[in-house]
């Protein structure tokens, strides 16, 4: 922790704290991630996105994350990951193609360098690790940062992933958004070891734990193992301790396992509260810098809305498009039956087809 | 027809398979070869035999026993410009990779709309008839070839070992290329050299006759030439059409052999229920019905776990049991 709660430094703070115009960027990028994630919840509730997981307390970790990658790296966030593959530069609602429900994913992946989404958990993680392989195979000085939560670190492919990049000593940075919770499920189901960072030490590969709503704390410490990752020194653990203020998703009911007091005591420690309060103090941020954030996060909320609220009528001929680079014989066929069942093949124009009729 | 063969030689499927593996890679140095065992030791079936020599550690790769993570790992390769190829050791010792394939592999071109392919190969050596123990004889192809985005290929042969593999590497598509375990050994001659044609989704008719047509793939196609053999010593004249390919699927090829006859037996070694020949029987029935003089048979393994060595001919589909199906479809109304 380099800032306290309040906002103060700790002892072991000052020297380490990053510079003040990355402190700035980075409360830039978490008031636009806060309206990014408090627009998105509307949108569900409108009916405009059909379901959302936050990441409202956890912005912290969010921008941390894009903003220690340089442009050449590569970020693969999961579905929680949202707000963190918009401060990577990725439009805001092509993020929410998924949930918005046009199609699996909304963004081309190269563009900005952000993997699709990953709903199952931790999958994304050797994949992650393949990527960062195949740039050093290249003699290229591509970093990779792969995202997941406490929940994850049960899966086999989180071990896997971690041993596979520990053995090609490939150059990723793996980042563990410990929010407490796995939906419903707390992490002392999850593990006893005495941390998730420790799991590093079983793969022989550095694992640190920080303070996941310091961004001061992540900033140093994500881009030290970038740092180190990119110097071919390997891969690395980072555990950011934080919380999910929300509920898993609108869909779920978190006063059913979680007490409003634990809920509470998070709340007070709000990284951008925190950060905030550090800059004011220090003189770095006045009102004018302020205002002009909440007004750069107010226009990322309008392109939100704006952009969700457009609706695109689905190309159902999309279905059979992508599953192949070139169709097989059998999708031509089933294509042909999809046309003649929406009655768009030609003889339907004198006559409408079944499901035209019952529509 | 776009063959360039340089030469011929006689190989067996194995030899023919590293060929190609070799072949690939000295084309193209974004061929990768990951696996367990596929180092120096060159592959429990040495089907990788020379490659870590030849081409260094870091082409052919022995990699952490732990399928997922080979087969997520190839994933990110293939992502980021590589052309990966991935050995799974056994048939059986491939489900721990199953989520990525399904989930992954198989729909990350559907999933980003086109815009990340995934030009991977998983090789596994599959089925029985080799007196292999537990987890070592499955014949999986019908979980593959459920899952959309995904190819899946099985020869019956070295030449088509060589020539199908060698399209399966081109392909911008996953293929799951299917090796029978007991055809490794099986020598033949093979046309080296950039041949991929014909290439992945083409069946051809292996053996010609004119009263039925046996449909078989991989390890269930020389049962079913040694069944035509056989029938013709008894008079009576058997098509053979090899699929080559499982998906996609060659409707046109079997359907014009099946209506040339009349009459069909579908072979494979896995267990019948809601398996690949099952969809085969399905799709001559709706396709060729009016031509037909007989329902569709399928000889396939019983609906049991794989049987251990002592009784595996119990459930292989046996040049007897296909004559038998052959000698069901309805003579008596000809």
């Amino acid at each position: 922790m380099l800032l306290a709660p309040d906002g103060r430094p700790t002892a072991a703070g000052t020297a380490h704290l990053p510079p003040g115009e990355e402190l700035l960027r980075g409360l830039a990028g978490m008031v636009a991630a806060r309206r990014f994630n408090d627009q998105a919840g509307a949108l569900v509730r409108q009916g405009r996105l059909a379901v959302y997981p936050s990441s409202h307390g956890q912005e912290a970790c969010q921008v941390a994350a894009a903003q220690v990658l340089d442009g050449g790296d590569w970020l693969f966030p999961t579905y929680r990951d949202t707000a963190a593959a918009v401060a990577r530069g990725v439009d805001p609602v092509e993020v929410l193609g998924l949930l918005k429900g046009d199609w699996h994913s909304g963004y081309d992946p190269y563009e900005r360098r952000v993997a699709p989404l990953t709903t199952p958990l931790a999958t994304q993680l050797p994949h992650a690790v393949g990527v960062a392989h195949a740039a050093r195979l290249r003699g290229e000085s591509t970093v990779v940062l792969a995202l997941c939560g406490d929940g994850a670190t049960s899966e086999g492919d989180f071990h896997e992933a971690l041993n596979f990049a520990a053995v090609f000593r490939a150059p990723v940075v793996f980042f563990v958004q410990n929010n407490q919770y796995a939906i419903s499920v707390p992490l002392a189901r999850q593990t006893v070891a005495p941390s998730l960072a420790h799991k590093g030490v079983g793969y022989g590969i550095p694992g640190e734990q920080v303070d996941g709503n310091d961004l001061a704390a992540l900033l140093d410490v994500l881009s030290g193992a970038v740092a180190r990752a990119r110097a071919g020194e390997g891969p690395q653990l980072v555990e950011g301790r934080t919380y999910r203020i929300q509920a898993h998703t609108n869909a779920d009911d978190a006063t059913r396992y979680r007490p409003d007091d634990e809920v509470a005591a998070w709340v007070a420690k709000d990284p951008l509260v925190r950060l905030e309060a550090y800059l004011r103090a220090e003189g770095i941020l006045d009102d004018a810098r302020a205002a002009a954030f909440a007004d750069a996060a107010e226009q990322v909320a309008r392109r939100t809305r704006d952009g969700i609220n457009h609706d695109v009528v689905p190309d159902p001929d999309d279905l059979f498009r992508y599953v192949y680079a070139e169709p097989t014989p059998q999708l031509v066929e089933q294509l042909a039956l999809v046309h003649d069942e929406l009655g768009r093949d030609e003889s339907s124009q004198d006559e409408p087809s079944r499901a035209e009729a019952h529509r | 027809m776009t063959t360039t063969a340089v030469a011929h030689e006689t190989l067996s499927t194995a030899q023919a398979i590293n060929r190609a593996l070799h072949d690939a890679m000295a084309e193209d140095p974004a061929v990768l070869v990951l696996g367990e065992d596929v180092g120096p030791l060159g592959g429990v079936f040495r089907v990788t035999d020379g490659l870590t020599a030849t081409f260094g550690e870091d082409r052919c790769v022995d990699t952490p026993l732990a399928e997922a993570g080979i087969a997520g790992f190839a994933v990110g390769l293939a992502m980021n410009g590589m052309r990966p190829v991935i050995e799974m050791q056994f048939d059986a010792f491939a489900y721990p990779a199953f989520e990525q394939v399904v989930s992954h592999i198989a729909k990350m071109r559907n999933r980003t709309r086109g815009r990340v392919g995934l030009p991977l190969v998983i090789r596994v050596p599959y089925a029985g008839g080799v007196g292999g123990v537990e987890h070592h004889c499955d014949s999986s192809e019908s979980y593959y070839a459920h899952t959309p985005g995904l190819h899946v290929v099985a020869p019956s042969n070295p030449s088509d070992a060589y020539s199908l593999l060698r399209s399966a590497i081109a392909s911008p598509d996953p293929v799951v290329f299917l090796e029978p375990k007991k055809l490794y050994w099986a020598k033949g001659e093979v046309a080296l050299g950039e041949r991929r044609e014909p290439g992945i989704g083409t069946a051809v008719v292996r053996r010609q006759g004119t009263d039925a047509t046996l449909i078989a793939y991989g390890p269930s196609v020389p049962a079913a030439m040694e069944a035509a053999e056989e029938a013709a010593r008894e008079g009576r004249s058997l098509q053979v059409v090899d699929l080559r390919s499982i998906v996609p699927f060659d409707d046109a090829t079997v359907c014009a052999a099946v209506e040339s006859t009349g009459r069909a037996v579908v072979i494979a070694e896995a267990a019948g229920f809601a398996s690949v020949a099952s969809e085969i029987a399905a799709r001559v029935s709706e396709r060729c019905f009016h031509s037909l003089s007989a329902p569709v048979r399928r000889v396939t393994g019983f609906d049991i776990p794989y049987p251990p060595p002592k009784l595996e001919h119990v459930q292989l589909p046996s040049v007897a049991r296909i004559l038998d199906a052959v000698d069901d479809l309805q003579w008596e109304d000809a």
